[in-house]
Formats: C-alpha cells, structure tokens, sequence
C-alpha cells in the first residue's frame, strides 16, 4: 500500500542525505544517490522482505549504490580533495567554538578505511542496531563488532593525535 | 553474585547504550575500577556524540524538491506505454542493424576472443541500461511472453527466460539489444538490494559449445560461454563468487529448457 510506503519511508529520506553526504561528500552527488535510491525503494517496495526492517532494507540499497558510485569514479572517499570538501558540501551549522573540532573530526573519519568508517556511520549517527547494520552491509555481526571496535579506536588515536595517518594526507590536525 | 567476563563488545553497546540495563549497570561496576578503560570508553562515548553533531545539520536541511517523496511515487505510477509506431521503429532498425551485423557474423572468432566480446557486449548493456533508474527494461516482465516472441523474432531463434530466483535474483524484464554480431536477447535482473544483472544472449554462426569463462572490466565481473550455437554471458557488479554459481544456474535452465 502506498500510503504506508511513503509513511515509512519520509522520516528516513533525511537520515540517508546524511549517510550519503558523509560518504560521498559531495551535496549534489549525493542528493542524486538519494533520489535514485528512493526510485529502487518505490518500485520494489512490496518485493522486500516483511518481516525485515525497513530502515536497514534502505538503507542497504543506499549503501550498494554509494560504493559502486565510488568505485566507478575510481575513488575512495579517503581521495577527496578534503577541504573542499568540508567548506561547501560539509559544512555544518555548528556553535562557533565547535566548527574546529567538528572539521577534525570530520577530517578524521575520512582518514578511516572504508569498511570501518560505513559501519561507524550506520551504528552512531544513523542508529541502526547492530543486526540492522550487518543486514545493511551484508556482513556478519561479528564482523560490524569488531569494525566498529577498530573504527573507535582509530578515531581516537587519530584525534589524539599519535597515529600516523593511513594516507598521507597533510590536512590532518591534532585538536589537543 | 558472579557474572560473565566484560568484553569489547559490551563495552561497544555500552557507548551505543545498546545493553539491557543489568548489563549496562555490570559495565559500570567494571569502569569504576578500572579507571583507564573507564577513560577509554568515556572518550568514545564523547567521539560518538561529537560525529552526531557534526553530521546533525545536514539531516536538519530542507529537502529539495527532487527527493520529495510522494512525488517520485506519482512520477513511477505514471504509465509508461511505448507508442506503437515508436515499437514498430525500433524493430525496423534492429531489423537494419541485423541485415549490416549479418556479413559481420564470422568474425566470431572460433577461440576465446569470442567469448570476450560477448562478455564485453554484456557489459555494455550493463553500464547503457542497468544504471537507468527511469526505464532499464523495455518490456518488462509481466510481459514475459511478449519479450520471448519480441526476442525469438530477431534472433532468429528461441532464447529461454531463466529464472534466478534460487539465486535471489528477480526477472527485471528486458530488450533486444544491437551487437556487431547482430541482434541480441538482453534480460535483466535484480535483487533485494538493488544489485542489477545483465544477462545477454545472441547467435554464435562460427563457433562451436565453448566451456563458462569468466570477464572482468573495472567493477563489472561476468561469464561468459556457447552453447548449441548461441553465446551467452551473465555480468554484473557482484564478485565473481556469488557470480560464478548465478552464471552456472543459468547455463542448467537453459540447456533443460531445449
């Protein structure tokens, strides 16, 4: 039914701009994801599985569409002009004394593999739970565990300041 | 009272407040005597709400008009008949193309090069039609019989539809395709997740049955074969893993369908 459809599916169209800006930087790029994203939804709506959730079903197809958009600009979001990127596309309507901190922060999570970065993503700021995660990406929930686990502990040595980053990327700072 | 070893993992759910509430206040008896992991798990806890406010504001946005949802529902509900004479052009067309593609034919080379250029055939379909969010398929599959005749007309023989629902992939639809080599039967798939396949069949005149050989063109993988005197190949952006059995499914219904 398509009233249920679209009322299960509004409140989350915000949430997955998020995710997809997060991971592809880009606002138009990733407003198009979202809206191609929201087709596949729409048409196979009654073909997903019922007694799923919902939020991890979207979910999933943003994610498949995100990496293969990645892939096929033959790049990962690490390779991001990361700059750029924050000034336009990621700014964040902060408090002032914030804006630094979150940059780094952002900064920081593109420093992340890939892998772990979608599942910090998806657990922290998209709420999904644990079961939904590994749904979404596909993978064990082992696997969400112990990423999640490694995503963490990267972060805050990367914030610390006292890990050398993967990439030599020269933007990082440390915000201690 | 004894209770189970803390792990990683709960100190994880910990920060996600994803523990039922005895494991939860276990946790905290734990922190309170061992001050560095306690610190550890306070500075995840504080990375954790940092990345939602950071990320907060773009959630916050108004939506554009292009993600508004009742209107993409309208736009697919839309019918989407092709005009006869539109149907009736593009099969005079493949018709040209088939007379051009038939001196062509033989350059099906009786060795592997063949099998390439059906994956590669394949692929092109893939990338010209599976990324079209509005109109991938041109008959789709309800019309299934349609598509059958629509395919046996150009080809010049029957090409059976398999059905990959084992596999966990659902019929799309899908269109006669031009190649070089002449018209071709092109169905397409999909699965749960949005995943597409693009399945290509079409006459092979020089070759004989060629065994499945796998294609790989940047993040497309296929297979590719000849079978009683049609090539085949199945590609798709899926690893070769859970390609491999797909393409083998495929290739059984079509040899039981003969």
């Amino acid at each position: 039914m398509t009233q249920d459809m679209v009322k299960l599916i509004e409140p989350i169209v915000p949430a997955l701009r998020r995710y997809a800006r997060a991971l592809l930087k880009d606002r138009s790029a990733a407003d198009d994801l979202v809206q191609d994203c929201l087709e596949r939804a729409i048409e196979h709506w009654h073909q997903r599985r019922k007694d799923g959730n919902p939020r991890a079903w979207i979910f999933a197809i943003l994610h498949n569409l995100a990496m293969s958009r990645l892939r096929r600009s033959g790049r990962t979001p690490t390779h991001v002009a990361l700059d750029d990127a924050h000034n336009e596309s990621l700014s964040v309507a902060a408090r002032q004394e914030d804006h630094l901190q979150y940059r780094d922060l952002l900064h920081a999570i593109d420093l992340l593999p890939e892998d772990q970065r979608t599942v910090l993503l998806l657990v922290t700021v998209e709420d999904l739970s644990y079961a939904d995660t590994a749904q979404a990406l596909n993978i064990p929930i082992g696997t969400v565990m112990s990423r999640l686990s490694r995503a963490r502990e990267r972060l805050l040595k990367l914030m610390s300041g006292d890990a050398q980053p993967q990439s030599d990327h020269p933007h990082l700072r440390s915000v201690k | 009272m004894s209770t189970s070893p803390i792990t990683e993992d709960d100190l994880n759910a910990f920060v996600d407040n994803a523990l039922d509430p005895t494991r939860h206040a276990e946790v905290i008896i734990y922190l309170d005597s061992h001050p560095p992991i306690a610190s550890r798990v306070a500075a995840y806890r504080k990375q954790r709400e940092h990345l939602r406010n950071a990320l907060a504001p773009i959630a916050e946005e108004p939506l554009p008009p292009e993600l508004n949802l009742a209107r993409l529902v309208a736009d697919q509900h839309r019918p989407r008949s092709t005009p006869k004479w539109a149907m009736a052009a593009a099969v005079l067309l493949l018709s040209v193309g088939g007379i051009v593609g038939w001196t062509l034919r033989d350059m099906d080379l009786r060795s592997s090069t063949g099998l390439e250029l059906v994956a590669q055939q394949a692929a092109n379909s893939y990338r010209a039609y599976a990324a079209d969010g509005y109109r991938p398929v041109e008959v789709r599959a309800e019309d299934r019989a349609v598509l059958a005749q629509w395919t046996a007309r150009q080809l010049g023989r029957t090409v059976a539809i398999p059905d990959l629902t084992v596999s966990g992939f659902r019929f799309m639809g899908g269109r006669v395709v031009p190649t070089d080599q002449g018209p071709a039967a092109m169905f397409m798939y999909d699965d749960d997740k949005g995943i597409r396949l693009v399945m290509l069949a079409r006459p092979m005149w020089a070759d004989s049955d060629l065994p499945m050989s796998p294609y790989s063109n940047s993040e497309i993988n296929g297979y590719a074969w000849f079978d009683d005197g049609l090539g085949y190949s199945l590609v798709g952006p899926v690893e070769a893993a859970r390609l491999h059995p797909t393409a083998d499914e495929v290739r059984r219904q079509l040899r039981n369908s003969v």
